[in-house]
């Protein structure tokens, strides 16, 4: 069996990481310094994320080194340099301002990974507006529910997307008073109630200045998925920035000539965090790649690209795995230095496997929408120990917590003990707020600690290992899926009593989305059905949220209160012993 | 193995995208346009079809090829080839 740690000799490194010693670092952070890696607005008007990560380069040395180097799905490449994107952004800023959108306002982009989203989300930061980015891959019924909690009154879309997935729901959404389009059509055609972007980009000035901006004002909203209810809406603010920028220097050892790609949508928070804002305040380049997940072209995005550092997710590795090291090996990759992964806990085969096709090991990590940026991790001067998310960053204070009574925890010490993972609060990139539910996120928090609502343990060595969710949360393909959000679409068909939607174990994706149903008298579950049903599901929610699996039963277990217990499904899903069924409905 | 017609292929295909996303008219499904770009598929969705393809036809499909299947008239020419080496 192999040495289950995975030793970084100093001298196997090829450049010196830029936190050497982990101890040492931790020991002499502070936000304060951290900080001072921030320009700040121009005659000390604060601080704002899309200055930090492009205005101030533009100006700079910088100006003229690629910002985002764009690979199209059909092989185009288009470079946009630091005083392009600084253009661009401006111009997106100045559409916005002439449009007579506020700072503050709600700017929705709903796009697959095309320059424009990249350039609508910083120059919607520029005009202090708050930036959402909306996953493509959302059917109508998700992006209706996220466009209508954050009442948000601009979106850019693509003509297609528009067409496909935003026009029928547009009645429903009162609020949005501009969309603007990408014409991605074969055959431009005008869409009533929507403006063309690149005309109005055309007209608008490429000079913009931002206005003044705290770092306590918001920038980002980003949806996740809680056990019951709507999505919540996680605020971030600007000052949130030094964090991103930070992060990516400790974590995932950021060096001025790097060339990054980190492979996640901005629909989630990691290509946010780290697809846009990240690489650019830390002025290296990186890579965008419109195309959708496949090996080869992976693979070979990494040689000739020249990739230096690279970010991506457990589920494209074990889709990679699939193929084995025979085809990685067709390719040489000798730029190659630092792989980071994040979404889920990496397997340890995942783990030697990178060692394996890439002579590297793939660096876990984890954080999640609400802390904004990596909170725990492993890093290119600290052995790894495969399976484990690795040691708190500097500046981040993490625990293990029970719960002793009403809101009341208690930190736990001994290692190896399971229990919910807390942060101490304070980082600057930590959520201020759910969007319009203030209790919601009151109930995050236990007097200093920010409560993740994932099970952990922390060993002798002070690594931390992820064991579960603390909730009925789905964990697929590095994505959290709520349980409600899909049971509701269901529930919306004639045929359907009742649903209960778990996550089943599954070794590409973590979990799957599988729905258990219970059909009204008259209905008959068979094969027809069944698709029908699927169809249904995917038709609202989309591929990334729909159910891949259903299965039919009479009844669902739930409790004598009526709630479904969700939990038994799950157990006899995985033929492990019910538990405690006392409160099952029908049991003495 | 038996020999398989493109029909039967093609065929094969249709029924495992059914399973997969059922609410597609295969009628409306353009030969020559990548299918991701027509179905709502994800990754895993797309990972899941060669697999039910490969189980209905026992044609075995190498990761490398993958990128060959993303159209409808790829994948049968493909998948037909492959048949006919492995005979």
């Amino acid at each position: 069996m192999k040495n289950h740690i995975i030793s970084k000799e100093p001298l196997n490194l090829s450049l010196p990481p830029v936190m050497a010693d982990y101890a040492q670092m931790r020991a002499g952070f502070s936000w304060e310094m951290a900080a001072r890696n921030m320009a700040g607005l121009p005659g000390g008007k604060g601080i704002n994320i899309a200055f930090e990560a492009v205005d101030r380069h533009a100006q700079g040395s910088l100006s003229k080194k690629i910002a985002l180097r764009w690979l199209g799905k059909s092989g185009e490449t288009r470079d946009l340099s630091f005083r392009d994107l600084a253009e661009q952004t401006s111009r997106f800023a100045n559409v916005l301002a002439g449009l007579g959108v506020q700072p503050g306002e709600r700017v929705f982009v709903l796009a697959g990974r095309i320059p424009e989203l990249y350039i609508a989300v910083l120059g919607a930061l520029k005009q202090r507006c708050v930036a959402s980015p909306l996953f493509s891959a959302f059917g109508p019924e998700p992006i209706h529910t996220r466009i209508a909690l954050g009442g948000g009154s601009v979106l850019v879309t693509t003509a297609n997307l528009y067409r496909k997935k935003v026009a029928d729901i547009r009645m429903r959404l009162p609020h949005l008073r501009h969309v603007l389009l990408v014409h991605d059509d074969a055959d431009p055609m005008d869409i009533p109630r929507t403006l063309d972007l690149a005309s109005l980009m055309r007209a608008a000035s490429p000079a913009f200045v931002i206005g003044p901006t705290s770092g306590e004002d918001p920038a980002l909203l980003h949806f996740t998925s809680g056990t019951t209810g709507k999505p919540k809406g996680a605020v971030h603010v600007h000052g949130a920035v030094i964090a991103h920028d930070v992060t990516g220097k400790v974590a995932l050892d950021f060096h001025s000539d790097d060339v990054f790609w980190c492979t996640a949508d901005p629909g989630w928070v990691t290509g946010t965090s780290y697809g846009i804002i990240s690489p650019l305040t830390n002025g290296i380049s990186s890579v965008v790649d419109e195309g959708d997940f496949d090996a080869e072209r992976w693979y070979r995005i990494l040689a000739e690209q020249d990739i230096s550092v690279w970010y991506t997710a457990p589920t494209a590795v074990r889709m990679m795995m699939k193929g084995g090291t025979g085809q990685v090996r067709q390719h040489a990759f000798p730029k190659l230095r630092f792989i980071a992964s994040v979404g889920e806990p990496l397997n340890p085969q995942a783990v030697w496997w990178g060692m394996e096709a890439f002579g590297l090991p793939i660096h876990d990590n984890w954080w999640q929408t609400e802390t904004g940026g990596i909170m725990i991790a492993n890093y290119a001067a600290m052995d790894i120990k495969p399976g484990s998310m690795g040691k708190p960053l500097p500046g981040i204070e993490a625990a293990i917590v029970k719960h002793c009574g009403a809101n009341a925890i208690e930190v736990v010490t001994e290692p190896g003990t399971e229990g919910e993972l807390a942060l101490k609060r304070g980082w600057p990139s930590m959520f201020r707020g759910y969007l319009n539910e203030d209790e919601r996120y009151r109930n995050c928090f236990s007097g200093e600690w920010y409560l993740t609502g994932d099970l952990a343990r922390c060993d002798e060595d002070g690594y931390f290992w992820f064991v579960g969710r603390a909730d009925d949360v789905i964990k697929s393909s590095g994505h959290l899926i709520g349980p409600f959000e899909v049971e509701s679409a269901l529930m919306e068909h004639a045929a359907v009593a009742e649903a209960a939607v778990i996550g089943k174990p599954d070794p590409v994706q973590l979990e799957t989305v599988k729905a258990f149903v219970a059909l009204n008298p008259g209905h008959v579950a068979n094969e027809t059905l069944r698709r029908e049903l699927l169809g249904f599901a995917r038709k609202r929610l989309g591929a990334a949220v729909a159910p891949k699996e259903i299965e039919f039963m009479d009844n669902l277990p739930k409790t004598r209160s009526g709630k479904i217990m969700r939990r038994l499904l799950k157990s006899r899903e995985l033929g492990l012993p019910e538990g405690d069924t006392s409160t099952l409905e029908g049991s003495a | 193995m038996t020999p398989r017609s493109r029909e039967e292929i093609r065929q094969a295909i249709v029924d495992a995208l059914g399973g997969i996303a059922p609410e597609i008219d295969p009628g409306s499904i353009a030969a020559d346009l990548p299918l991701r770009e027509q179905i709502d598929m994800d990754s895993f969705d797309f990972l899941n079809l060669i697999i039910r393809v490969h189980e209905i036809l026992g044609i075995d499909i190498p990761e490398q090829d993958y990128a060959k299947l993303v159209t409808l008239n790829g994948a049968v020419e493909y998948l037909a080839r492959r048949c006919a080496a492995q005979q």
